[in-house]
């Protein structure tokens, strides 16, 4: 106020304080429900992972005796890493394509406090909507696996015990259980975890288009990384492949919603938490360079 | 009054003109290769219209980007209302600015952005719809920007510019795409907001439109503080001045002038349009002659003065 009276402006009372996170938070979940493209991509999201999962289980053979039903009720994770590694580009893209970037720098000034309320308000919806996508797949696709009456593994242990056969635990862990509970070793870890794994992946696809600034390089950056890059990796002879497979961020996904933590064709793997904190400390290393470039480079 | 709701200042307190709210000191833009802007320095007061003219790629939204903070300076400084724009507590509150038509989400309403807007400075949720009215966008508020002509963009980025009832006004070339009722519109707002005790510092390459909407000029050609002087002064530092005269022997008096180093040319109208001669050159050469004049009219071009001074710049540069 008195800067304004002292610089001979009309004169007028401003509030208290300054603009700062909550104002920020609020002006971003304004911005992110006034697209359509919001709402289409959460639902392209919503028939991703949750219509894999019916498809994926609804194909189970009633026969198959070996797999994690709880893995394949989340196949759709695949899908849906890409359709949120979308959503988090465009939350930052869409303000630099159509230049909207400079109104929200002119209302906040402030950088590293746009990017963090972005930070915040994306990373907090898209944990809600995919911890709730996680849980609807898993439900959905185990209402499917226990209509298939597919043997479960205590009934083939018990069934090869009456033969005489003992079946060695570490074999008994690959059997499927028929389908799953949450109550079972690792369920809960994996539908809680593969959830948490599609949020990062938004963040860290928010981390890229911060230092990208283009919706079709972040994109294609991010496909790199999480797609791409796998495929690279398997064609590599295996004793390089053994050693760096299990820093993808897409094999880390892959650890997370298998129940057993076993990974199939990833080969050495880092436990599920081990994994998953790689990828938040990716995830971090990428937002901060984001950010020091936003705060570095004309708008 | 402009803005109801907001109270303005008593006429007896009405601001200081001597203060400066807009500072530029030593300010320099280098983009690679080229300085875009180049140690400029200059003031702008509040309470008048300051119009910031230069051609094409002169730098000037290169200058207004760095005032608002978008744009970092290669070196020097500026400052608004005695601070960089970054330590401002209520940016939209105290500086409005419009720095390029439509420059938002084609898939959002006009309300919407305005909402966002507000919603970062805390401002209230009526004024969004105020300011709407005020740019004649209400039948259109709910429309989706990517549907808006040029026009309509550029009144819904005043809108933004005037949602935060600001003490400083940045409008960088408002009346681009706006059709001549548009154009006449904005030049009134300047002078409203101006005569409001407001700061209102606008940009254009049109120097005809700059000599009816600014008092003083900042004029800037290659990045480079050409001048910074009234409208008036300006004008009159123009060589280029020309003269307009009618009379019905123009035969005779078209003679007499161009044997006096005069340059005559013959209008459609009638008249003709004399340079080389002052008004008062022109007039006693008729006199001496007998002629009979029923116009004569000095006529300063805005547009003449600009473009020699422009041109000084170009060669000038061009000679280092």
């Amino acid at each position: 106020m008195t800067a304004v009276l002292e610089a001979g402006g009309p004169i007028k009372a401003l509030p208290p304080g300054r603009v700062g996170l909550s104002r920020s938070i609020a002006a971003e979940w304004t911005k992110l429900w006034s697209v359509r493209s919001t709402s289409w991509t959460l639902f392209a999201t919503v028939l991703a992972v949750v219509g894999l999962s019916a498809l994926s289980t609804g194909t189970v053979n009633s026969s198959e005796i070996l797999g994690d039903p709880t893995a394949r009720s989340l196949v759709g994770v695949f899908f849906g890493q890409l359709v949120f590694g979308v959503l988090g580009v465009l939350v930052m893209s869409a303000e630099y394509g159509t230049g909207t970037i400079r109104s929200t720098l002119s209302a906040l000034p402030r950088r590293p406090v746009v990017l963090a309320a972005k930070i915040l308000l994306f990373g907090a919806v898209a944990v809600v909507v995919s911890e709730a996508l996680t849980f609807s797949a898993f439900g959905l696709g185990q209402v499917i696996l226990s209509g298939k009456h597919s043997l479960g593994r205590s009934a083939i242990v018990q069934s090869a015990h009456q033969h005489g056969i003992v079946i060695p635990h570490n074999i008994q862990a690959l059997l499927s259980t028929g389908s799953a509970s949450l109550g079972q070793p690792g369920v809960l870890r994996a539908v809680v975890g593969s959830g948490l794994y599609l949020a990062v992946l938004g963040l860290l696809a928010l981390g890229l288009a911060t230092i990208i600034r283009h919706t079709a390089g972040a994109i294609s950056a991010f496909v790199g990384i999480v797609l791409v890059l796998p495929l690279i990796v398997q064609a590599l002879p295996t004793s390089i492949s053994n050693a760096i497979a299990r820093y993808l961020p897409a094999n880390i996904g892959q650890v997370m919603l298998t129940t057993h933590g076993v990974p199939e064709r990833i080969g050495p793997a880092f436990s599920p938490w081990t994994g998953f904190a790689l990828l938040v400390l990716y995830t971090v290393v990428i937002l901060g360079i984001g950010c020091w470039l936003l705060v570095r480079r004309d708008a | 009054m402009l803005f109801r709701g907001f109270p303005r200042p008593p006429p007896d307190r009405a601001p200081c003109k001597a203060r400066r709210v807009i500072e530029a000191r030593g300010l320099s833009k280098r983009f690679g290769d080229v300085l875009a802007v180049d140690d400029l320095s200059f003031d702008v007061r509040p309470g008048t219209v300051t119009g910031f003219l230069g051609p094409n790629g002169s730098g000037k939204s290169t200058t207004m980007r760095m005032i608002m903070g978008l744009d970092l300076p290669t070196s020097g400084t500026v400052s608004v209302l005695g601070r960089r724009y970054h330590d401002l507590p209520w940016p939209m509150r105290e500086v409005g600015g419009l720095l390029e038509a439509k420059a938002i989400h084609p898939g959002r309403s006009a309300r919407a952005h305005l909402l966002t807007l507000a919603r970062y400075n805390a401002i209230a949720r009526a004024r969004v719809d105020e300011v709407l009215e005020l740019v004649g966008l209400t039948s259109v508020a709910g429309k989706r920007v990517g549907k808006f002509s040029l026009g309509m963009g550029q009144r819904l980025g005043i809108a933004a510019a005037l949602l935060g009832d600001p003490a400083v006004v940045l409008f960088d070339e408002p009346v681009n795409g706006l059709d001549p009722e548009g154009i006449r519109w904005v030049r009134t707002l300047c002078h409203e907001l101006a005569n409001e005790g407001r700061t209102v510092f606008v940009s254009s390459h049109l120097m005809a439109e700059m000599a009816l909407t600014a008092d003083h000029l900042v004029v800037i050609g290659k990045g480079k503080l050409i001048a910074e002087t009234s409208v008036d002064d300006f004008v009159a530092r123009s060589s280029r001045q020309s003269v307009k005269v009618r009379t019905p022997e123009s035969q005779r008096l078209s003679e007499a002038l161009t044997s006096g180093g005069g340059t005559v040319i013959s209008d459609r109208d009638g008249s003709m349009t004399v340079t080389g001669l002052s008004a008062p050159q022109v007039g006693e050469m008729a006199a001496s002659l007998g002629v009979v004049l029923h116009e004569l009219i000095p006529v300063a071009s805005l547009e003449d003065a600009f473009m020699e001074l422009t041109e000084e710049a170009v060669e000038f540069r061009g000679g280092t």
